[in-house]
């Protein structure tokens, strides 16, 4: 790979890599973000080096998604060091540690397969914080003899910890969800749910050639604007808007977020004339546009840092009778109002 | 992350004091620091803030953590329901993750 520079021979080849990112690993970086090759974004788990390492340097964990091994790497520059990737079929490290993938047995094994203790003299191994929720670091003592030190949630943080003595400090250990974090992963879901979003969007279309019960494509392209302009806001206020703004809209759920911000959103397209001729189809934009936006703002749960599985049930089980009750009866007055 | 409260009174995290030695693994490893140690044991000081990730309990020599863990994502929860199993995200598969 491009990125292998170099290898150092021990009883087997290990590959230098560079600590600094080429416009490929760029480009790789914002296709995931886009959801483009997402899945398939790997390197090969295995040890790895950077600079110069020997019997005393420390090892570092990390997992085969590339981007986390890329992160890793870049802030490992001008350091000489042992990278051990795990692997967690090119997941990350926090939701692989969840999955179990970046986990205690898959460390062990990693240990012991790369003779990771001929290698170094020392008995430390840095695993990421984020990883702690897969391995169990007592337990990977007991097998392999290797102290686990918790490494920082961020990279960057890294010379910080080994100057503090393996310690990271409350701010090193807090996981943050600030404005680019959340922006980063928007793309995402817009992307995630496209497929469905474009059929409904076709569906509502389609069924705007209807009026006073018969269908002509004049009708189609004077009033189908009316939906395709609801419609992308609905999604746009879910997907974008909400997670953007999450922290300062004053409410808990998630679905109460996005619901919010479909109404507001809603408001301003009324005022606009947008949302069409009569009071009761204004009625059903309202009810539709809320369902989409709030179920999709309910989506962003997945991908905050903060939600718990209990805290989304909880609300699960009050918003989603809510927004299908809405999407239904906001569909059904639409559809009246095309037959009548 | 002072913005960044979730639904309160909502966590399973339980911490069994008695058998606590202050190891501080707990501190260490809990992403939105839910512990505190004093007089030499672990207290729960911020429990709304857990998500229930599971890391403190996977990491206590001793046991005195518990928490049901999952994933705090609606989509895995809908999946679940479906293929009637637990809230998965989908991460193993070649599917789309969390």
């Amino acid at each position: 790979m491009y990125y292998i520079k170099n290898y150092i021979s021990l009883d087997f080849k290990v590959p230098v890599v560079s600590t600094v990112l080429e416009f490929k690993d760029i480009i790789g970086a914002i296709k995931t973000r886009w959801s483009i090759n997402r899945n398939n974004y790997k390197v090969n788990p295995g040890l790895y080096a950077v600079g110069m390492p020997d019997k005393t340097s420390e090892i570092f964990v990390s997992a085969n998604y590339k981007l986390s091994f890329d992160h890793l790497r870049r802030n490992l520059n001008k350091f000489n060091a042992w990278v051990l990737v795990l692997d967690t079929k090119g997941i990350n490290v926090w939701c692989a540690a969840g999955k179990g993938t970046f986990g205690t047995n898959e460390l062990i094994s990693k240990i012991k397969n790369f003779s990771i203790s001929d290698i170094v003299e020392h008995k430390r191994i840095i695993v990421p914080q984020l990883g702690a929720v897969g391995v169990s670091a007592h337990e990977v003592k007991k097998e392999t003899g290797f102290n686990v030190k918790y490494g920082p949630v961020r990279a960057s943080d890294i010379k910080v910890f080994l100057e503090n003595k393996y310690r990271s400090d409350e701010k090193m250990r807090t996981v943050n969800f600030g404005f680019t974090d959340r922006l980063k992963l928007t793309p995402v879901e817009m992307v995630g749910h496209f497929k469905y979003f474009l059929l409904v969007l076709a569906s509502f279309f389609i069924l705007s050639g209807f009026k006073n019960a018969s269908f002509s494509v004049d009708n189609t392209w004077n009033y189908g604007i009316f939906p395709v302009i609801n419609l992308i806001v609905s999604y746009i206020a879910g997907t974008v808007i909400t997670p953007v703004l999450l922290p300062w809209i004053p409410v808990r759920n998630f679905s109460f977020k996005g619901l919010l911000i479909g109404a507001i959103l809603t408001f301003t397209l009324f005022f606009l004339n947008l949302t069409g001729n009569n009071v009761p189809e204004t009625i059903s934009w309202f009810l539709i546009n809320m369902a989409i936006a709030s179920f999709t703002a309910m989506n962003f749960t997945g991908s905050s840092t903060f939600t718990s599985l209990s805290g989304v049930k909880k609300e699960m089980k009050v918003a989603v009778p809510l927004q299908i009750i809405m999407l239904s009866v906001g569909f059904i007055m639409w559809l009246t109002i095309r037959f009548i | 992350m002072n913005g960044f409260v979730y639904l309160k009174n909502v966590s399973t995290l339980k911490l069994d004091t008695e058998k606590c030695t202050g190891c501080l693994m707990c501190v260490f490893v809990c992403p939105h620091n839910v512990f505190e140690i004093k007089n030499r044991k672990s207290h729960i000081i911020n429990k709304d803030l857990c998500m229930e990730c599971g890391a403190c309990q996977k990491n206590c020599p001793e046991n005195a953590i518990s928490v049901q863990t999952g994933v705090g994502c609606a989509a895995g929860i809908i999946k679940g329901f479906i293929n009637g199993t637990a809230p998965d995200c989908g991460c193993d598969s070649s599917k789309s993750c969390c």
